[in-house]
This record gives structure tokens, C-alpha cells and sequence, in this order.
């Protein structure tokens, strides 16, 4: 079990937004449609995508998502990362895809 | 003279669009009482008494010939020919109104004219029914209850239902309203966290509300999402005003979008919005024309979810 900033740390992300680090993540969810995320993320999860719009935050919210991690090296526009601060949810980059994340994040958090 | 107490030009557009949103044919008798041609004044009035109507249409067929009413009688009984064939004595001079025309040329007729009431024919010029101000009042007042109750509904106000004080909070969402949008489920969501419901429950009320209003924003020329709260459920309706679902069945196909290029980039339009909305509510309901759509999700506090699937992730 490993909390937000012991991953970003361990995995190597930029860090956009991390209001709490201590924030247990128990699992990943990779998708970019919205409605697959609202539908089938599970809660305290990390959601790997490339949405880096705030309706992103706005679902991660909505189903407790812990935080959200932005592939492909897309940055986050100014209201993503307030939304994400005022939400609380931790909001994370890198270059890498998302194929590479949901493979490395699995590897750190013990599920491969 | 009977006249109705309504304005068929600037009255509130609630009773202007219900006007002339009715059509005649919407208000009429259509259990006519007829004298055949060749009856007596005395056979109306007998036909006036066992059905205590005061007018009574003479026909021929389908056709109307006049009408006899309670002053022709009244008058045959002073001058002693009750017992002459009604054409002789009938109002032949007739003002009439088509099936087809909208309630407020009704109005207006009863307005104008001295008549209690008025023929209707339809197009072949067929008598199919007759019209009183009473007839037009009862249905009105029958649709001004349903209108106002659906003002009450939308207007975020408390309403009370099965004598049950009810929450109910509405929420405007704009088309297009990318930026605004998950602010009424966020909304939803507090309001069943402060009041202590099981957190499975209020993530399901979050999904069925935030596809909802994700809905609004993406497909529709704007509407409202209302939550009623009530003790053991929490009602979620979403409103547009248009365009319309197509194909329904289509629509709560998994997959199925007409979401454009633009819309899926932002990661919508995936085809998922109705069948979650569906797999998360113990009880759900949509019905759309080109007028709007109307989708109602209900979840409740307590009962097993059983209807549909969602992904629980138990695991954990």
C-alpha cells in the first residue's frame, strides 16, 4: 500500500497539484472517456489519462478518485489545477503513455 | 352571455401555449343527445329533461340541420307549438367550430357570440361533438394543475408530495456549459453526504446525475436537472428543451454516440452516459420527441441494487 507522494516520487512525476500526499492509492484506472471512468473507475484509485481538462477533475471528484495522471507530457490548463487543489485530488504529469504508466503504476502498487 | 375569464392574446405564455396547444376536439362532448329531422319541439324537450341538457342538435345523418335550445322551447310552450316538427322553429343560423381548431378560437367565439354553446364538425362537415364553457374551464383547470405542478417542481421551492416535506433542488445547465459542468451533481452529492447516506449509494446518485448534466451540455439546447430528496430515495430528473433522441433504443446502447469530433476529444460521447445512468438507478425512465427529453432516475437509500451491473470493485 502506497500513498500519492511515495509513488510520484518512486515513478518519477511532475507534480501539478498534491494537496494530499499522504492519500492512500489502491489501484489504476487508464481511459480517456469520461463516462468509462464515472461508470467503472473504483474509488481511492489513480486514473490515467490524457483529459487534462477540468471535467476530468469534476468526475475524479464525483467517484473518489485519489489522483489523476496526464500522459504524453500534456500540461494542465490553470483551472485544472486549481479545481484539482480545491478538490484535493493530486494531480500528476509525465512523458510517458499510457500503456508505460498503467504497466509501472501496477508494478509499484504489488498487482504484477 | 358566458364568457371565459381568459385572455387569448397577453395572458402569461404558460395559458397562451395551453390554448392553443389544445385543440377543440381536446375539450368537446362527444356523447351527443340529437333530435332526427322530423321530431317535435315536445321530443326535444322531453330529450332536454331526461338529460338535463339545454341544447339539443337536429341532424339528419351525420349532418347538422340546427339546433334547438332551451329559449326555442321556452318560446314554443308560450305560442302552443310545442308539437310542430323542429325544423320550423330550430336556429338555423348556426356559428360553428372545427375539430381542429385551437381552444382559444373557442374562447374567443364564446366571447363574441351569445351561443352556450357550440357544434363542432370535422372536416368532412360531419357533426362529431359540442362545446360549453364548462366542457373548456374543467379541461383547463385540469391542465393548469399539471402546469403549475411542474412550475412548482422546477422552481427549487419545497414541495410537498404524499404529505411528505420534500427537498427538491433545480439546477439550470446551459448547452455547451463545459466550464459549469458537475456543478449540480457536485451539488447533489453534498447535500446526501451532510445528510449521512451509505457512500455506495451517493456515488451512484453522482453518476446518474453527473451523466445526466454531461448530457445537458453536450446534446441538448439546454434544460435542468431537479433532485427530490425524500426520506428513503432521491429522485433525479433531467430536463431539455430539444432536440430529441432519434432512436431511444439506440441511445441506451452501450457504445452508440452522436457526439461530435470536438465533444469526444474532451472525452465525452463515449456512448456510456444512458446505459450508466440506467445500471446505477433502482428505477429509471426516459422519454424524448423533438420537443425534449426527459430522463428520471431514482435511487434508493436502502434497497439492494440489483437492477443493472456497476463495477464495485470488491475486491478492495
Amino acid at each position: 500500500m502506497k500513498n500519492i507522494e511515495e509513488l510520484s516520487k518512486e515513478l518519477g512525476y511532475s507534480v501539478f497539484s498534491m494537496e494530499e500526499a499522504g492519500a492512500i492509492i489502491l489501484d489504476g484506472y487508464t481511459s480517456d472517456l469520461l463516462s468509462d471512468v464515472m461508470g467503472n473507475a473504483s474509488e481511492d484509485c489513480a486514473l490515467i489519462t490524457i483529459q487534462a481538462h477540468k471535467n476530468t477533475v469534476a468526475v475524479a471528484s464525483l467517484i473518489g478518485i485519489r489522483a489523476i495522471i496526464l500522459c504524453n507530457g500534456r500540461t494542465p490548463a490553470s483551472d485544472m489545477v486549481e479545481a484539482a487543489a480545491r478538490e484535493k485530488i493530486a494531480l500528476l504529469g509525465t512523458e510517458e503513455n499510457q500503456f508505460t504508466v498503467s504497466f509501472r503504476l501496477a508494478q509499484a502498487l504489488g498487482k504484477v | 352571455m358566458q364568457t371565459i375569464p381568459i385572455n387569448t392574446y397577453n395572458s402569461p405564455t404558460v395559458i397562451l401555449e395551453l390554448i392553443y396547444r389544445l385543440k377543440v376536439k381536446d375539450v368537446m362532448t362527444r356523447k351527443l343527445i340529437s333530435a332526427p329531422l322530423g321530431s317535435t319541439m315536445r321530443t326535444v324537450q322531453n330529450l332536454m329533461r331526461e338529460n338535463s341538457i339545454t341544447g339539443v342538435p337536429v341532424v339528419l345523418g351525420n349532418r347538422l340541420l340546427g339546433i334547438v335550445s332551451m329559449d326555442d322551447i321556452i318560446r314554443a310552450l308560450d305560442f302552443g307549438y310545442i308539437q310542430e316538427p323542429v325544423e320550423k322553429h330550430m336556429t338555423k343560423n348556426l356559428i360553428l367550430l372545427e375539430d381542429d381548431m385551437p381552444v382559444s378560437f373557442a374562447i374567443s367565439y364564446f366571447d363574441r357570440y351569445s351561443f352556450h354553446r357550440f357544434p363542432v364538425l370535422n372536416k368532412n362537415k360531419e357533426l362529431v361533438g359540442m362545446v360549453t364553457t364548462r366542457d373548456i374551464t374543467t379541461r383547463l383547470l385540469l391542465e393548469i394543475n399539471r402546469e403549475v405542478e411542474n412550475l412548482e417542481r422546477m422552481n427549487q421551492t419545497t414541495t410537498v408530495t404524499d404529505g411528505l416535506a420534500k427537498d427538491v433542488h433545480s439546477f439550470s445547465i446551459l448547452k455547451h456549459d463545459f466550464e459549469n459542468a458537475g456543478f449540480a451533481s457536485t451539488q447533489i452529492k453534498k447535500k446526501l453526504k451532510s445528510s449521512g447516506v451509505f457512500p455506495p449509494i451517493i456515488r451512484r446518485a453522482a453518476i446518474a446525475s453527473y451523466e445526466l448534466e454531461m448530457n445537458i451540455v453536450v446534446h441538448s439546447n439546454g434544460g435542468k436537472i431537479t433532485a427530490e430528496y425524500g426520506p428513503h430515495e432521491v429522485v433525479i430528473t433531467c430536463e431539455d428543451s430539444g432536440p430529441g433522441i432519434p432512436d431511444l433504443n439506440k441511445a441506451m446502447e452501450k457504445g452508440f454516440s452522436t457526439a461530435n469530433e470536438w465533444i469526444r476529444s474532451l472525452g465525452f460521447g463515449a456512448g456510456m452516459g444512458l446505459p450508466n445512468v440506467q445500471s446505477v438507478s433502482d428505477e429509471f425512465s426516459i422519454e424524448s420527441s423533438p420537443k425534449g427529453t426527459i430522463v428520471r432516475s431514482t435511487i434508493l437509500f436502502n434497497e439492494p441494487h440489483e437492477i443493472g451491473k456497476e463495477n464495485t470493485n470488491e475486491e478492495h
